[in-house]
């Protein structure tokens, strides 16, 4: 399965911009289906960014984050070419990891 | 049953010496205790994000309440027509930033988003959240230990977490 995960992380200098987008329902357990039923709360809760094994964003979402959430962040100390790990888990428990150049 | 008499100083002995050893625990206890509190800050902050009201819910992550600041840009769209999608995003020249929280009181659960900055990370952040109705959105900079916000109101045209 391709990863939920997709990142441009672009080095400028002394500081790398890193956009982030993710597959996810995001679903707030607010919202109702076509039967009337609510569909049950579904997402991400802790999003987070490594580069050479130190966390250099963490991001803990509520139900509130719209839905293929976005994120934008820059961080100083990386170069060209080094990785960037990126990593998810959400309130059922499931989980994405990717791991991506910056450029 | 007979052997009750007889056995009981020594009873009364273990039974003191049981209780020293849990006094001396729970002496333990207390003296370790100090050393996690400050990794609760790493901790995904469950209450918080279940609040319903923005102002306890900015008491339960930082434990005070914040002060307005003329330092902090929050960038919002006057109105937003898709409540689902509503981008907002917040830059600021104060220094050491550690945390960045979005709370939008109108929401039914009011904590959106909380980012840790680590040294090294510039305090500017985008992200898109969801909003039910026309509401403030307050964002808090944890700032060398000390907490600011700035607030804008975005009406919401069609909301994002209703149904």
């Amino acid at each position: 399965m391709a990863s939920s995960i997709r990142v441009r992380a672009i080095a400028n200098g002394e500081t790398t911009e890193v956009q982030t987008l993710i597959q996810h329902p995001m679903d707030s357990g607010f919202i109702k289906d076509d039967k009337g039923e609510f569909i049950p709360a579904h997402f991400i809760k802790e999003l987070t960014f490594e580069h050479n094994g130190r966390p250099v964003f963490i991001a803990d979402w509520g139900t509130a984050v719209s839905k293929d959430p976005y994120v934008k962040f820059a961080f100083k100390g990386a170069n060209k070419g080094d990785d960037l790990k990126v990593s998810w888990i959400d309130n059922k428990g499931e989980s994405d990891t990717a791991t991506f150049k910056i450029q | 049953m007979t052997t009750l008499d007889g056995s009981l100083p020594v009873t009364r002995r273990l039974v003191l010496r049981g209780a020293g050893s849990v006094v001396l625990a729970s002496l333990g206890v207390v003296l370790f205790h100090p050393t996690p509190a400050p990794a609760a800050n790493d901790k995904y902050p469950e209450d918080a994000f279940k609040q319903k009201d923005g102002k306890e819910a900015i008491r339960l992550l930082y434990g005070r309440t914040a002060e307005p600041s003329d330092k902090i840009k929050l960038d919002a769209p006057e109105i937003a027509e898709n409540g689902a999608v509503v981008p907002i995003s917040v830059s600021t020249s104060l220094a050491d930033v550690t945390t960045i929280a979005f709370v939008v009181p109108e929401n039914p659960n009011v904590l959106a988003a909380y980012y840790k900055i680590p040294q090294g990370t510039m305090p500017n952040v985008a992200n898109r959240l969801k909003m039910a109705k026309t509401s403030n959105v307050i964002v808090i900079v944890e700032s060398g230990g000390k907490l600011f916000s700035a607030t804008k109101e975005v009406k919401v045209t069609v909301g994002g977490c209703g149904g």
